[in-house]
């Protein structure tokens, strides 16, 4: 049995994860390097954004290419939107203590799972990609969507990138980020950036699950493995630090496809709950953050 | 009458009046209340750690299953019967608390919630792992005829309750102990202000160690109770659910309080009980539960009752 | 000299990355002074005083409490041994009763013995002066009364050194009076180590005064002394 090709076939499945998997962990950091609370429902604003892109592919009609360009752009920003008003109706309230928002936002994600299963329902159901091109590799065929998941997710983070750090915006956040009281000083109405941030980073979430979702099926408790998965990125990568979190993102879903390719998947996840444990107890500030948790 | 005669009667009541419960409850509520029981008794040991010494940990299913799994397994696979089986089960307990506890306690707040959530989940993908021997997330029936205990089969309902009765009342005497005692005084300065503990001369890690240690332990009993009163081991009793609902059953009922767990758990209980008749989500009651009392009564049920009408309630 | 040495450092100091908070300090503390420890704002007071009870570790230097070298061991470990300490700013536990705060202090030295422990919770209040406010609430007492019960922990102790970091710090006029009070009766009980920017309760209190400049030991003297000192003075630049 040759090596090459199901390291290839690994390497690329595992791309894809970490492609989708650094956009929603990007999502999960922001909020909490931005806003220092943790959102145990960051996994249901992406189970949100693929029950969505099913919804709304399932009533345009036509092309499927019509109703996904349509997904990626309203889908988030529908789920920013109730993202954001969770955060005005309930974070606001408790002023952001991190127990109670942890409790809270665990709230929070029964309420949304169970409302989508009782909506959309116990089923899997799957979205149609836009397009149907299988690129030719060595060895063998490979599906154009899943290059183009990688691609898209590149340049999203980079625009994220961008935005955060050559951007008036950007520029507030990052000072909220460092000291919310004296950027408030400085007329930031930092409860308003603490919206925003909330509900970019669900959106982002959104964004990587309607990414995800033609290759995998729409269903109420996908929401569980990006949640977790996320965490072990963030908290590795060094809460806070955007970079680590993307390399992180890159390692763990690398590592995680090859892992599951050659042993097992439940083998790998052990490794990896167990090594978030390792790092938040013995080298708390992850591999690139500057802060002790 | 001083406030610690209150307490041992009011708690030595509630004791006597599930005693004489057992003969009038009709047959449904009847077997509810043994399960209530045993799942109070693993609130309470969350609440010693989470109401009285302020660590929120989202991993206690792990203590919840090593002591179910540490009993089943003794009986499916070592052949022993079941007094000997949840002493097993609390050695597993114990074991796997201190080690938990004694890398979890290295870190404080998140980092500490997030440790003990991976620890868990760890765990639960380890039952998994060892679905061999396990059966995952099917889980293993104990027979009947293993679960008879001196004598007495506590698969008969009237026995079980009994059982279930005696792990509670044990429970909540030590909680009301532990309360009173200057352990419990220390345990409490630590959630309020760990720094001043410290600078009166405490050893604040070895403190916090032994709260984890006894809440671990007592979970721990309540899960071999648990798989041995309903004869039933299984993965479900590892997921992040069974660390979330001790969580939600202490806050609902009074973090902090002795009486509150038990409260909480009773509440919850049939309030999932009602809904689950109605739609197959009820865990969205408890969503809706948790949001509610972070929002407006972070006390709880018997913290208002203590706040507004009896502060001497321990 | 031969008098027994309650606590003293040889070389101390800590460095925070390239700042030299506390450094090359000996330090002599015999029992039974009251010693004042004063300087300017960022002389390392506090930093040094953080030092000897174990809050900071020493980056160089000995520190030796009862005859025994105490460096490498825990805050905790320290206190236990016969310090007591209170924050600069006070730290106490707000949401207990004052009762509840005291007896934390006394218990670790009684045990079990609830009723030895409530008449030494009383007699620690008393000699503050708050007997009468047992079961109030921490957090519901006026700051100088808050600082006062931080003092009557420290007393709950039964230390052999306590430790003030500039207790009458936000306090009133009387309240300043009494406690210069406090302090002269409580001193035949323990060694008094104070930190202080109020020069009044300085010379009314103190035995002796240790001044620190930059991190390091300025002068020592009896209070005329350093009340004439020039150096001092100047460090100070008007502050009387």
């Amino acid at each position: 049995m040759e090596l090459g090709p199901y390291l290839l076939l690994a390497s690329l499945e595992g791309a894809v994860q970490a492609a989708v998997l650094a956009l929603t962990a990007v999502g999960l950091s922001l909020v909490f390097g931005t806003m220092r609370v943790v959102n145990i429902a960051h996994g249901e604003f992406f189970m949100l954004g693929a029950v969505l892109a099913w919804w709304l592919t399932s009533q345009v009609g036509g092309d499927a290419s019509i109703g996904f360009v349509l997904a990626l752009i309203i889908v988030p920003i529908v789920t920013g939107l109730l993202a954001a008003a969770i955060d005005w109706t309930i974070l606001k309230r408790l002023d952001y203590d991190p127990e109670a928002t942890i409790v809270a936002t665990i709230g929070v994600l029964y309420i949304i799972q169970q409302v989508t299963l009782m909506t959309y329902g116990p089923d899997a159901r799957p979205v149609p990609p836009p397009f149907n091109i299988r690129i030719t590799l060595p060895w063998f065929g490979y599906s154009g969507y899943k290059l183009f998941v990688i691609g898209a997710a590149i340049v999203l983070l980079l625009g994220v990138w961008a935005t955060v750090s050559k951007t008036r915006i950007g520029l507030i956040l990052r000072a909220t980020q460092l000291d919310s009281d004296i950027a408030q000083a400085f007329g930031i109405r930092v409860k308003r950036v603490y919206s925003i941030v909330f509900g970019v980073g669900a959106g982002l979430a959104a964004m990587a699950a309607v990414l995800i979702v033609p290759i995998q099926q729409a269903h109420y408790l996908m929401g569980g493995d990006p949640l977790l998965l996320s965490f072990i990125v963030v908290i590795l990568g060094g809460l806070g630090s955007l970079r680590g979190t993307v390399v992180a993102a890159v390692l763990i879903g690398m590592s995680d496809g090859i892992i599951s390719v050659f042993f097992s998947p439940t083998l790998a996840k052990i490794l990896a709950t167990l090594l978030v444990a390792s790092v938040l107890v013995f080298r708390p500030q992850g591999l690139f953050g500057k802060r002790p948790v | 009458m001083t406030d610690g005669a209150k307490s041992w009667l009011l708690h030595g009541g509630v004791i006597i009046v599930l005693f004489a419960l057992q003969s009038v409850l009709p047959a449904y509520h009847h077997g509810n209340l043994a399960r209530i029981m045993v799942l109070a008794s693993y609130a309470i040991g969350y609440n010693i750690l989470f109401g009285y010494t302020g660590l929120l940990s989202l991993g206690h299913a792990l203590f919840f299953a090593s002591g179910m799994y540490g009993m089943g397994l003794s009986i499916q696979f070592l052949g022993l019967s079941p007094g000997p089986a949840l002493l097993a089960g609390l050695l597993a307990a114990l074991v796997v608390t201190s080690v938990v506890g004694f890398l979890a306690l290295r870190t404080t707040g998140v980092a500490f919630m997030i440790v003990t959530l991976m620890f868990a989940q760890a765990g639960y993908l380890t039952v998994l792992l060892f679905g061999q021997y396990t059966r995952g997330d099917e889980g293993f029936v104990i027979q009947q005829s293993q679960r008879v205990f001196a004598g007495i089969d506590l698969s008969d309902p009237v026995s079980r309750y009994y059982a279930a009765l005696v792990l509670f009342g044990t429970c909540l005497i030590i909680s009301l102990v532990l309360v009173r005692s200057n352990l419990g005084r220390v345990l409490v300065a630590i959630r309020e202000n760990e720094d001043r503990v410290r600078m009166l001369g405490f050893n604040v890690f070895r403190h916090k160690l032994i709260a984890v240690i006894l809440s671990g332990v007592i979970s721990g009993a309540a899960g071999a109770t648990y798989g041995l009163l309903f004869g039933y081991a299984g993965a479900t009793f590892a997921t992040v659910e069974y660390s979330i609902f001790p969580l939600l059953w202490v806050l609902l009922g009074g973090a902090g309080t002795t009486l509150g767990p038990f409260m909480g758990v009773l509440f919850m209980f049939y309030l999932i009980d009602l809904s689950s008749a109605v739609t197959s989500a009820y865990m969205l009651i408890a969503g809706v539960a948790l949001v509610l009392l972070t929002l407006f009564a972070r006390q709880g049920l018997v913290g208002e009752v203590r706040k507004r009408l009896a502060p001497w309630l321990p | 000299m031969a008098a027994m040495n309650l606590i003293s450092t040889t070389g101390l100091g800590r460095n925070f990355g390239g700042l030299k908070a506390v450094h090359d300090v000996d330090f002599d503390l015999p029992e039974g002074q009251i010693r004042a420890l004063i300087g300017p704002n960022g002389a390392g007071k506090t930093t040094f005083v953080n030092l000897l009870c174990g809050r900071i570790a020493a980056s160089e230097g000995r520190v030796t409490f009862l005859g025994e070298d105490v460096t490498a061991l825990a805050a905790h470990d320290r206190i236990a041994m016969g310090m007591a300490y209170t924050f600069q700013i006070t730290s106490i536990f707000a949401r207990l009763s004052c009762h509840e705060n005291v007896a934390l202090a006394v218990q670790r030295r009684l045990g079990n013995d609830r009723a030895a422990i409530d008449a030494q919770v009383i007699a620690a209040l008393d000699a503050v002066g708050m007997a009468d406010r047992v079961s109030q609430i921490a957090g519901d007492l006026s700051y100088g009364h808050q600082r006062l019960l931080e003092i009557a922990m420290g007393l709950g102790q039964k230390p052999r050194l306590l430790i003030l970091d500039e207790p009458t710090q936000g306090l009133a006029d009387s309240e300043i009076e009494d406690f210069v009070t406090l302090v002269r009766s409580i001193a035949h009980e323990t060694t008094i180590l104070l930190i202080e920017h109020n020069m009044n309760v300085v010379m009314q209190t103190a035995d002796y005064i240790s001044v620190l400049n930059f991190g390091e030991i300025l002068a020592e003297g009896k209070p005329d002394e350093i009340h004439a000192n020039g150096d001092v003075q100047a460090a100070y630049l008007g502050t009387r």
